[in-house]
């Protein structure tokens, strides 16, 4: 048996039985059913289940729900909401970044991280932020343009 | 097990439906859920004209997508090649995935239902625009009538038609029922492409906007009530089976329910995932192993080695290639290709719902109708009992032409009381892919004043057609073996290609991103590299010269040199190479600059590639496509290879098979040319192109002339000898 798990998710307290080492990203898609997040590796080498944790980019396959009691949790289905997030999807689709789409939950949820801390970055904060991020259709060129567009503010 | 997110998502859905549409703009592509899909042949009352187009008396206009989005952009190209003819108003235009129906949806191409090889815009081109044209006809006669005019005398727009004369209009909506009423005429005129108003803009994409913000629902996301979770292994070693099972340890694991044991592969059924994987993991398995065990790269690297030896079946012969060959200095080399994963973002996941008298599938796939008759029979049930509904897929990549993924789901299913979410670790999805095959080609060549004069192409490996696709398997060749190398861009007076099948022994092999050309635009841009230094000529050069007829490809490779400065001098150990190629109907000139470093480390600077493919329906998603395809096409230069151990595949998941990423990703500038001739395909394109301009840019870098990818690093290192 175990305890109840109380997480805040995206400003709202959610409530769920699992075990204290089950990651976070099955917790949100089997339990929750937040079907944004993805599964991509289960070893954080694609980072398609990207969310942030009290603002910083986090792979939720090897996130222990133990590890993030009394944390912000906040996901693709939230990420709109904040500044970073909003510019971010914004430049998405101005850019028509998207091919089948998977991985980009994660490689957006990685880019609004990344321009929350650092809202001008440069190609090598770009690689560092993003490198840890696998798109499989290999967007990766629109990707890098459409964060410089989001930092820059500036339209298509 | 689901919280109210997912239940509000299922009654926004059965709004949705409760319209009659299952992906509109305002809710696009949400299928799955358990709902039913819609009959193609139910109308409720619209105009359905034909099995792409319905429209209802607001005028709403739902175009049935015959072929799956999977990251190519296809959803949007065909509902453009459709709105065009129909004339149709973009904003009222909404999306259905199509049902399993081969009749209906059937690809023209491969007469199955099925979405690959860069077919989709080729195949179905004509069908649509007659489709559309159709549709248009039958509501201006319908206009015409009522107005008592000529139909010739009225004009269509935006899902109107005007008659100018009398300054009378009608949307189409408001025509819906008289339409119905009017019998297709023959022959439609189609537009004249200068005419065009939607074909050849650069549209925004329908299926991206749910793709920002996690709405969109691929088949791994399917969400039915009361649904279980299952991971499966099945036999390290191909073809092994199941012996003995221990699970007492996995039956403690909290949130497991059962577990599936069958005479290949066991599943563990949980509450969620974590807790199958975690069951999966605490079981103790025997495996029967079988004769598969003893085989391992080598032996199949021998085998394919000896029989690339052997003659082949000839595939094309013109000129006299045994004197061509006498007449000259003969040079010769042999290229080969390992096998590769797809490793699709989203890994292989099928959800089903096995009743005694039903079953019922969500999932993402190429083969719609294919998978439905598959499950039918692991189902043991007759077709029309069986229900696919289709999701956007999570990379397609040619993985997913394959029913295996359904097939090992539905017989889970068939054990388990409910419906259960079938999902593959990525592991398991590596280490049982259905692989590219190995590859060897063989060329040898004369020259002749600064041309080849004579060239002589082998290549052996698998059949992957005689296996997908039988009837289109004849006299022992296979169409897809032989693409791109029957036609290769230049004149050569004497040339002859053969093919040798070689099936590698165990090892499931498949279309693979790029299929066949992947190995001969390798083998035959490559060696056309060696004989231009043979030739003592520029690269680029020695292609012109041999391109006197060929005007579509002299003009991209001009324009690919012009782009890339291929004249420009570059520092040492910093190299271009260009590759130039036939791809489904498209011309394709790519240069690729690379820097080899003192260890030989490779890194990418710079891709440049001009295609022309006709009339190019959405200009931005060709584009797309070359970037991600080149993308593709380097990562398995630099890094792909699958390895065969005792039987087993030795890779397993990211950090052993790898992917190229953002920080190596180099610059990349797409070209598309304007044209008028009908649309070329384009999804493999970019991934054929890229391994041999890049091969070639590592031989103009070094010297070294590699034979074989993926590349080695050691062969590379400062100081070894070309």
């Amino acid at each position: 048996m175990h305890m109840a798990t109380v997480l805040t998710i995206n400003g709202e307290t959610k409530s769920f039985d699992a075990p204290p080492e089950m990651p976070l990203l099955w917790v949100l898609r089997d339990v929750l059913g937040m079907t944004g997040t993805k599964f991509g590796c289960g070893i954080a080498q694609c980072g398609a289940c990207t969310v942030h944790v009290d603002g910083k980019a986090v792979r939720s396959c090897v996130l222990p729900v133990s590890a993030v009691a009394n944390r912000a949790i906040t996901t693709i289905e939230h990420v709109g909401s904040t500044p970073a997030g909003a510019k971010v999807q914004k430049a998405w689709l101005d850019l028509e970044v998207i091919q089948c789409g998977y991985c980009q939950s994660g490689q957006i949820m990685s880019a609004a991280a990344l321009l929350a801390a650092t809202p001008s970055p440069d190609d090598s904060d770009i690689d560092a932020a993003m490198a840890g991020n696998i798109c499989r259709c290999g967007t990766y060129v629109r990707i890098r343009e459409a964060i410089k567009q989001a930092a820059s503010g500036r339209q298509s | 097990m689901i919280a109210h997110s997912s239940v509000s998502r299922r009654t926004l859905l059965t709004g949705g439906l409760a319209t009659g549409f299952l992906l509109a703009f305002h809710l696009p592509l949400r299928a799955a859920a358990n709902e039913p899909v819609q009959p193609p042949d139910a109308t409720d009352g619209k105009f359905a004209p034909n099995a792409f187009i319905r429209i209802d008396p607001e005028g709403l206009t739902t175009l049935v997508m015959p072929q799956v989005e999977m990251g190519q952009g296809i959803y949007t190209a065909v509902s453009m090649i459709l709105a065009e003819e129909l004339d149709a108003d973009w904003a009222k235009v909404q999306l259905l995935h199509a049902p399993a129906n081969e009749k209906l949806y059937g690809n023209p191409i491969f007469i199955i239902q099925a979405t690959g090889g860069s077919t989709s815009v080729r195949a179905f081109w004509k069908p649509l625009r007659d489709a559309g044209a159709s549709a248009r006809a039958m509501l201006v006669q319908a206009a015409a009538a009522q107005w008592g005019v000529d139909p010739a005398s009225c004009t269509t727009s935006k899902g109107e038609v005007t008659h100018k004369a009398s300054g009378r209009t009608l949307a189409y909506g408001a025509l819906a029922a008289a339409a119905s009423g009017q019998t297709p005429p023959k022959d439609v005129p189609l537009k004249d492409p200068k005419d065009f108003v939607y074909i050849g803009q650069p549209f925004k994409r329908l299926d991206t906007p749910e793709k920002v913000n996690g709405k969109a629902v691929y088949g791994i996301d399917a969400i039915v009530p009361n649904m279980k979770f299952a991971t499966l292994a099945q036999c390290p070693v191909f073809g092994g089976k199941v012996g003995k099972v221990d699970d007492r340890a996995a039956k403690k694991i909290p949130g497991v329910r059962q577990i599936v044991v069958l005479d290949d592969l066991v599943a563990v059924v949980g509450d969620h995932m974590w807790a199958a994987k975690k069951g999966l993991d605490a079981l103790d398995i025997e495996w029967n192993e079988g004769p598969n065990a003893k085989i391992d790269s080598k032996a199949i690297w021998d085998d394919l080695r000896a029989a690339s030896a052997k003659d082949g079946v000839v595939a094309k012969s013109t000129g006299d290639i045994t004197k061509g060959l006498a007449s000259g200095e003969k040079i010769e080399a042999s290229f080969e290709l390992p096998f590769l994963a797809h490793a699709t973002m989203e890994p292989l996941n099928a959800t089903v719902h096995c009743k005694p008298d039903s079953c019922e599938i969500w999932t993402g796939t190429q083969i719609m109708a294919r998978v439905q008759s598959e499950a039918a029979k692991a189902a043991g049930l007759p077709v029309e009992k069986v229900t696919v509904n289709q999701h956007l897929l999570g990379g397609g990549f040619g993985r997913k032409l394959e029913p295996d993924m359904v097939v090992a789901a539905v017989r889970i299913a068939k054990q388990v009381d409910g419906p259960v979410k079938v999902v593959w670790t990525r592991e398991e999805d590596i280490q049982h892919d259905v692989y590219r095959p190995v590859y060897r080609d063989t060329i040898a060549a004369t020259l002749s004043n600064g041309k080849i004069a004579s060239w002589k192409y082998k290549i052996a490996g698998a059949a992957i057609i005689a296996r997908w696709l039988p009837p289109a398997f004849q006299k022992g060749i296979d169409i897809d073996a032989i693409d791109s190398a029957t036609d290769v861009p230049y004149e050569i007076p004497n040339f002859h290609v053969e093919f040798v099948r070689a099936e590698p022994p165990a090892i499931p092999t498949g279309f693979w991103r790029g299929v066949g050309p992947n190995n001969n635009v390798f083998a035959a841009e490559c060696f056309v590299d060696e004989l231009a230094r043979k030739a003592g000529k520029d690269p680029v050069e020695f292609r012109r010269g041999m391109l006197a007829n060929q005007p579509r490809f002299l003009s991209v490779l001009n324009l690919a040199a012009e782009k890339a400065n291929w004249d420009q001098p570059l520092p040492a150990r910093v190299g271009r190479g260009v590759c130039l190629q036939p791809s489904f109907g498209s011309f394709i000139a790519t240069v690729v600059e690379a820097e080899v470093d003192e260890q030989g480390e490779v890194n990418l600077r710079r891709a440049t590639s001009v295609v022309d493919t006709g009339i190019a329906v959405n200009p931005d998603t060709i584009v797309a496509q070359v970037e991600g395809g080149l993308i593709f096409g380097l990562t398995a230069a630099l890094y792909g290879e699958i390895t065969i151990e005792k039987g087993r595949v030795q890779q397993s998941n990211f950090n052993d098979y790898r992917m190229l990423r953002i920080n190596q990703t180099p610059k990349i500038e797409v070209h598309v040319v304007k044209s008028g001739e009908a649309p070329g395909g384009i999804g493999e394109t970019g991934t054929t192109a890229g391994p041999p301009a890049l091969r070639n840019a590592i031989y103009a870098a070094t010297g070294v002339a590699l034979r074989r990818l993926p590349i080695d690093r050691k062969l590379l290192a400062a100081g070894k000898k070309a």
